[in-house]
């Protein structure tokens, strides 16, 4: 108690001090001193520990799946920006990775890109935007670019399964072109749905700059998938 | 009440030891405050980078923290004497191995924060870039003033990437395979290798030739150069024509080569010198191109195949060989049981 009484006549002339310079007389204060609630739900405060597994795991498949149809109807919102995760991009990585493999990996007349091709392709051209994106002065982190680039493949995996169904009804020239139709319209929606989450963040007058890399990314995504012949 | 008297009961004999231990003490404050700068860092989301400004702030205090230690530990062994002197040096290394160790790691985590270096490069319009890839085409005949060079390297950064599209579009269409490597390295390998290789090589050789050109001018004006390569190699995987393709090289890729030579004539004195330079950049720019078209084309596959022809034989003679010199020896062993029964 002596050592408190002790420490705080010790501090006292300091705040003192403080509080003449910093307030002068003629204006009250005013000011909220409560610390403000968080309005969210109270769920999410909750601790997680005791949670069954089959709960956690169903949140972020949610949380997935949320973002999947931000993707499928790209409206101006901040969710797929606010908490990124590389789930989504994970899965649709390998996803189209695995269906544009060619049938027999071993074979030398192979013509159909590797996985680690397409592997490679996704993730080396989404850093690279990134860091283009960065470069240009946007103000977007590394994270959550390449969470809306991998995110935006999503209509070409769609249109990846499409392509692979009409080739098994039937080939010619009526498959040739749904397929390009296909594949043109998916490109598109790509690339709109990943400059409508991107453009935001990017200095207005240098949109062009930004968009450009993401059109050939999204472009070689589309010609390999267009291209691709089981 | 009890509070002071324990404190000073706690304070007698702390005062005795107290030039003993007092090194070492601060050495056991100085890690434990380390390990509270750990747990804090703990609690950062990660959830952006951001968070590493701070974190590698954090690092740096730790580090002065670990240096007040090293110097306590310098007083502990000298009290020790010659006993502790070998600990102290084995301590001393160990020290020295985490101090290069953690200058790695924050020399990966500044990496990213130097992207601001690089940012002075990318500061272009749409516009600036539009002219610029106008300009790459159109040669201007001004040689007794040095010609302007932008130092920027978006545009060309992308030119290099469209060319490694346009490559990897003619390698698939031409079928072309590659035994070691992928054909997404090999087109990148070529580009960004044929970019950054022939730039320097030309630094190199303006250094010698006393040209006025820095390392960024030579990287933006050999990348904008390539303007006209990704426009004919675009047009020649498409339509395969011979004749098409030389007018589109003599025309197009002649064009862009022109411009690189009189800027490059305009910034050099001495006509031996300026022939060295646009000679060795005009030569090496116009074989590219000529190698990225008939390297990975359709129509040069075919003729290949032709003049591979004469080498197919010989390996199917070997392949017809070995059934005759099988049922040769077929027959001898036939002929030997036969003698034999």
């Amino acid at each position: 108690m002596a050592a408190a009484e002790e420490a705080g006549a010790a501090a006292e002339p300091l705040f003192a001090g403080l509080a003449e310079v910093s307030i002068s007389e003629g204006i009250p204060v005013e000011g909220e001193i409560a610390v403000p609630l968080r309005s969210g739900p109270a769920d999410e405060d909750a601790s997680t520990l005791d949670e069954p597994v089959r709960d956690t795991i169903m949140r972020d498949l949610r949380a997935v799946g949320k973002k999947f149809a931000h993707v499928a109807y790209p409206k101006k919102s901040s969710a797929l920006l606010r908490d990124w995760d590389l789930w989504g991009p994970l899965i649709l990585c390998v996803l189209l990775a695995l269906m544009l493999q060619g049938r027999s990996a071993d074979s030398t007349e192979d013509k159909g890109p590797q996985f680690a091709e397409v592997f490679v392709i996704i993730w080396f051209g989404a850093v690279v935007i990134t860091l283009n994106s960065k470069l240009l002065g946007g103000t977007i982190s590394f994270f959550q670019s390449l969470c809306v680039l991998g995110y935006c493949i999503l209509p070409l995996t769609v249109a990846l399964l499409v392509c692979r169904l009409v080739l098994l009804a039937y080939s010619g020239t009526i498959s040739f072109i749904v397929r390009l139709l296909v594949v043109m319209a998916m490109f598109g929606w790509s690339t709109l749905a990943s400059t409508a989450f991107l453009a935001d963040s990017q200095p207005p007058n240098r949109k062009a700059l930004v968009v450009y890399p993401i059109f050939l990314f999204y472009f070689v995504i589309s010609w390999m998938i267009f291209t691709f012949a089981p | 009440m009890s509070g002071p008297g324990t404190a000073a009961g706690a304070g007698a004999p702390r005062g005795g030891t107290a030039a003993e231990w007092g090194a070492f003490e601060d050495n056991m404050q100085g890690g434990g405050s380390a390990v509270i700068d750990m747990e804090n860092m703990d609690d950062t989301s990660g959830s952006s980078f951001e968070d590493m400004g701070e974190m590698h702030q954090r690092m740096k205090e730790e580090e002065e923290v670990d240096a007040e230690a090293a110097a306590a530990d310098e007083e502990d062994g000298e009290f020790l004497g010659m006993k502790g002197f070998k600990g102290q040096l084995g301590r001393q290394v160990a020290d020295q191995m985490w101090q290069a160790g953690k200058r790695q790691a924050s020399k990966a985590f500044n990496l990213y924060a130097n992207i601001d270096i690089l940012r002075p490069y990318f500061d272009v319009e749409p516009m600036q870039v539009r002219n610029r890839l106008l300009e790459s085409m159109i040669p201007m005949k001004m040689i007794n003033f040095p010609q302007k060079i932008a130092g920027e390297l978006y545009g060309p950064l992308m030119l290099v990437f469209t060319l490694v599209a346009i490559l990897l579009h003619g390698m698939k269409t031409s079928d072309t395979i590659i035994r070691e490597g992928t054909l997404m390295g090999t087109a990148i390998g070529t580009c960004f290798g044929y970019w950054l290789g022939v730039s320097s090589f030309i630094y190199f050789l303006a250094y010698l030739c006393n040209a006025q050109i820095t390392m960024v001018q030579m990287l933006s004006l050999l990348g904008y150069g390539l303007f006209g390569h990704c426009i004919t190699l675009f047009v020649t995987y498409n339509i395969h024509f011979h004749s098409l393709f030389y007018i589109f090289w003599l025309g197009i890729g002649g064009l862009s080569t022109l411009r690189m030579v009189a800027v490059l004539v305009s910034r050099t004195v001495g006509h031996t010198q300026r022939l060295i330079l646009c000679g060795a950049l005009a030569a090496l720019h116009m074989l590219f191109l000529l190698y990225l078209h008939f390297a990975y084309h359709k129509v040069v596959e075919g003729i290949l195949d032709t003049l591979e022809g004469p080498n197919i034989p010989p390996f199917q003679r070997v392949a017809r060989d070995i059934p005759a010199v099988s049922s040769a020896v077929l027959n001898a062993t036939a002929k030997t049981v036969a003698l034999a029964l």
